[in-house]
């Protein structure tokens, strides 16, 4: 039976200088760089973080990261050192899709689902080097890796605390990275990552993101964290460069149709009752399974599904009127309920009140048009209106920058 | 194709495996049973411990061997025959005033009337609530939250089963099937002899006391057979002879020395199993005989499952607390007041409930019963086969002993031997000048020999959370694996151990009537 080991190489975490006791979280490493930025000095909590919901105002935040370039703090995103050498087999009987299409020096996005088949989270797998990678996903997880390490040769550690990040995303993060000296940097493809030699250090980039645009994450050890802060801000000045906070993030991620785990679906061991978790293809993430490993969890499960035909469908609905229809019900047009809007956002972009809902099948497919009940409220007036709706294939946001390499300049 | 569909591996010969091998054989299947030792039969065998003594060196009673199986199989005709029926148990009294329980009468130790009222009482009570599980142990259990027809339909015979004790007896089912027997047999008895006796019924081949609970429910099942005990003519072997000569009869091949050492995979299904040797043989299926954490780790391998099933296997509680002792004597052993036909009863050292209990304490801190409760049987007084003429052996299940034991087993194991026949020799002065040899086997032995994970002789404790549609665990419990082509059918599945070969019959109408979970390189 395999071992489980802490990965010596991930140093342990000098708690006493955190003073998480005090703030009963703890501050990111680029805290002392937020925080003058953080004008509205309101502080959310992100895992065991603190995290700025807005440093001045989500709109504006939004639309530097449409027309700019936005700087998002991702150090609480939960990470997972795995290495060994069943690293990618232990993988490959983790997650629904192949793993071993990921070769070294890429990211390839993921779901993982429990026996049942049912989604557990959605996530990105970093392929680092032979036999290494890091799975980040936005729940934890270590009782769930361990209990898959049963059987595999694999080291497994959480690096949460043992890397910092950020996300420079928007149409002038490739001009400002070219300007703080990353050479080379535009002939990243999306999905690549890049190590450069930066203050002494390694600094590493992926070509990835949650906005659904041109975009890069910065991985870098904590030591490290403030001097990157500076030196973005410093090459990204004439970039319209901004600090970011999670409100805008929703807005983005939303237009960009990217589900969220506890937003979009429940993940499935944190759920209790039955029938309130998705499979993958009740997410539309069917095109991440892959049948043709001889196993991995909850393949049995999809099968069966894939036979019997599943619940629901998630759709993004592109609906009247400018009200976004947030925790809204969905009704056809026989006022018959068929499911509920997970998260919604007016799209400036798109110039819509956009959402993805969660439809009782075989309601969803595109074209269909439906009603959303929104609840809105002016000055703690409640008013309703059954707004129509359309269920939609493409995604509200997919500018051609997103994917070009070198992506045009700004 | 058809013929490589016929072909059907079974691994291990132990008596569940030749029974799934008789019932697949009398069916067409091309059958072949892979036995890791040199003879048939697991933990249901005869063998020499000393030259020219024998012993049942794994189970040494027989009272569970499934009715409808012996009747299928026409295991009588085929030679099985009995040295002891109905055999009287005598509880030991170290002053030789024994307690003789035989059926629902009792005798000696002083007993009062009162016990003897509800001794046929309890026996009344408890024989009827071993029937319903009786009506269980030959089904394929249901599955729980199906649509499937026939799952509520088994499911609804038992409710219906439990309804029909009638409101009374139902009422008692309810609040006895999960507690512990201390407080039963406080409830209905005086004479602590008797008491003592009794809780072995539910704590015997267990990791239990009589104070745990579920060892009500160890008592039912263990009564479940509904049939007195018995000695096969020849040892427990006999029994496992016959079955191979059964299914020999059907068909089967049945190979011994041949260790299975893995489970061979084609894509999501098995495509057959590797020997020790390197040999290879093609099977589109699969039933092993191996308790579920030796299938679906050692042979299968843990990444071959899904993580959560893999879980689920890892945690089935079985580590033996079981060890065996043999005894080889030159001479009839003399016990306190017990003539030689009372010595071939099923003979129990428990004096009472609480010196069980103390004897279970030390098990749970890793150590063994400084004062160890025993079963004893002396089969050689009615089989001389077992024994040359004038010599004697002595059987006896002595507990506890745990898998675990802090201080290890390799010097401990002959400092328990001693204490055992220090035990023995409170009731029988003059054993230890009669040794010849001895022998114990400690569960890290039992493992061993009969290659039972933890050396639980159940492969799996007995308990309501591990039984039916939870045994070994829940998408497993119907005999299919969730691996294609692949199914159990020993003592780790339901109904559980003890000589039955009920799990094996199961098994073979679970095999019979299998289809894949078909996948897209399947």
């Amino acid at each position: 039976m395999s071992q489980i080991n802490q990965d010596d190489k991930v140093k342990p975490i000098d708690f006493s200088t955190k003073a998480h006791y005090l703030t009963k979280a703890f501050r990111s490493p680029f805290y002392s760089r937020q925080e003058p930025l953080n004008h509205l000095k309101e502080w959310g909590r992100w895992a065991d973080y603190l995290s700025p919901h807005a440093y001045t105002c989500s709109g504006i935040e939004y639309f530097a990261a449409r027309n700019a370039c936005t700087v998002f703090d991702l150090t609480p995103m939960t990470k997972y050192h795995i290495s060994g050498k069943d690293a990618l087999p232990f993988l490959n009987r983790l997650v629904t899709r192949d793993v071993s299409k990921i070769k070294p020096g890429r990211v390839g996005y993921c779901c993982w689902c429990d026996d049942a088949g049912q989604v557990i989270d959605d996530g990105t797998i970093f392929h680092l080097s032979e036999n290494t990678y890091r799975l980040c996903s936005q729940e934890r997880h270590m009782d769930w890796l361990m209990t898959n390490t049963l059987g595999f040769d694999v080291l497994l550690s959480e690096e949460t605390h043992n890397v910092a990040a950020l996300a420079l995303q928007g149409p002038t993060s490739c001009a400002t990275l070219k300007r703080m000296g990353l050479d080379g940097i535009e002939n990243m493809k999306l999905f690549d990552i890049r190590h450069f030699n930066f203050e002494d250090t390694q600094l590493m980039v992926s070509r990835t993101g949650f906005t659904g645009y041109l975009g890069y994450e910065l991985w870098i050890d904590p030591e490290h964290a403030e001097v990157l802060w500076d030196r973005l801000f410093e090459a990204g000045n004439l970039h319209g460069i901004k600090p970011m906070g999670d409100e805008a993030l929703q807005m983005l991620r939303v237009e960009a149709g990217f589900i969220q785990a506890a937003h979009d679906f429940m993940p499935a061991n944190a759920t209790i009752r039955t029938g309130h978790t998705r499979s993958p293809f009740e997410l539309g993430l069917g095109w991440l399974v892959d049948f043709k490993k001889p196993v991995f969890n909850g393949r049995r499960a999809l099968l069966e599904e894939k036979k019997r035909g599943h619940r629901y469908n998630l759709v993004k609905l592109d609906i009247d009127g400018n009200k976004p229809g947030c925790d809204s019900y969905v009704f056809t047009k026989n006022k018959k309920r068929v499911g509920t809007v997970t998260s919604a956002t007016w799209s400036p972009s798109a110039k819509a009140s956009v959402a993805l809902a969660s439809l009782e099948a075989p309601h969803g497919k595109p074209g269909e048009e439906l009603l959303v009940e929104i609840y809105y409220q002016k000055e703690l007036k409640w008013s309703r209106v059954m707004a129509k709706a359309r269920v939609v294939k493409e995604v509200f946001f997919d500018p051609p920058r997103k994917r070009q390499t070198p992506p045009a300049d700004f | 194709m058809t013929e490589i569909n016929n072909q059907i591996v079974i691994i291990g010969g132990g008596h569940n495996g030749l029974v799934c091998a008789s019932y697949l054989a009398k069916a067409g299947k091309q059958v072949t049973v892979l036995e890791a030792a040199g003879q048939v039969g697991g933990a249901a065998i005869t063998r020499e411990f000393a030259p020219g003594f024998k012993v049942s060196a794994g189970a040494h009673l027989l009272f569970m061997l499934d009715k409808t199986v012996c009747k299928e199989l026409s295991l009588e005709s085929a030679g099985l025959s009995f040295s002891q029926q109905n055999m009287t148990s005598t509880a030991l009294a170290e002053d030789g005033n024994h307690l003789m329980i035989a059926g629902d009468s009792l005798q000696g130790a002083n007993i009062s009337s009162a016990d003897q009222a509800a001794m046929k009482e309890y026996r009344r009570f408890m024989n009827r609530f071993a029937g319903i599980i009786n009506r269980l142990n030959n089904r394929i259990p249901p599955r729980v939250g199906t649509k499937n027809r026939s799952d509520w339909i088994g499911l609804a015979k038992t409710a219906l089963d439990v309804r029909m004790l009638g409101r009374d007896d139902m009422r008692e089912f309810l609040r006895i099937a999960g507690i512990n027997i201390y407080d039963i047999l406080q409830e209905n008895f005086e004479n602590p002899l008797l008491k003592g006796a009794l809780s072995l019924d539910g704590v015997l081949g267990t990791n239990l006391g009589p104070r745990s609970n579920n060892s009500v429910f160890c008592a039912l099942h263990r009564l479940s057979g509904l049939q007195g005990m018995a000695v096969p003519r020849g040892g427990m072997g006999a029994v496992s002879n016959t079955l191979a000569m059964v299914a020999k009869q059907h068909g089967a091949t049945i190979r011994t020395s041949a260790t299975v050492s893995r489970i061979l995979m084609d894509g999501d299904r098995v495509s057959g199993v590797e020997l020790q040797d390197g040999e290879q043989i093609t099977a589109r299926t699969v039933v092993s005989n191996a308790d579920p954490k030796k299938t679906f780790f050692d042979l299968l391998g843990a990444r071959n499952l899904e993580a959560g099933f893999a879980r689920r296997i890892q945690n089935i509680r079985m580590r033996g607390n079981v060890a065996k002792l043999h005894l080889a004597l030159d001479g009839v052993p003399d016990f306190n007041g017990l003539n030689q036909n009372q010595l071939a009863d099923r003979l129990l050292i428990a004096p009472d409930l609480d010196y069980v209990e103390r004897a279970f304490n030390h098990s749970k801190y890793g150590e063994y019963s400084v004062k160890p409760v025993a079963e004893i049987s002396i089969p050689s007084l009615h089989d001389d086969s077992l024994a040359p003429p004038g010599k004697h052996v002595l059987s006896a299940v002595v507990q506890y002993a745990p898998y675990q034991l802090k201080a290890g087993w390799s010097e401990e194991k002959a400092v328990l031997t001693d204490k055992v026949i220090d035990l023995l020799a409170a009731y029988a002065p003059g054993i230890r000048s009669q040794l010849v040899h001895k022998e114990l086997l400690t569960p890290v032995d039992i493992e061993n020999e009969f290659r039972i994970s933890g050396g639980h002789w159940h492969h799996g404790e007995l308990a309501i959370d591990q039984f039916l549609m939870l045994r070994p665990v829940p998408h497993s419990a119907q005999y299919a694996s969730p691996v294609n082509g692949l199914f159990l059918c020993g003592a780790g599945s339901h109904p559980g151990g003890g000589v039955m070969g009920s799990a094996g019959r199961n098994a073979a109408h679970a095999v019979l009537g299998a289809k894949d979970i078909e996948g897209e390189n399947s």
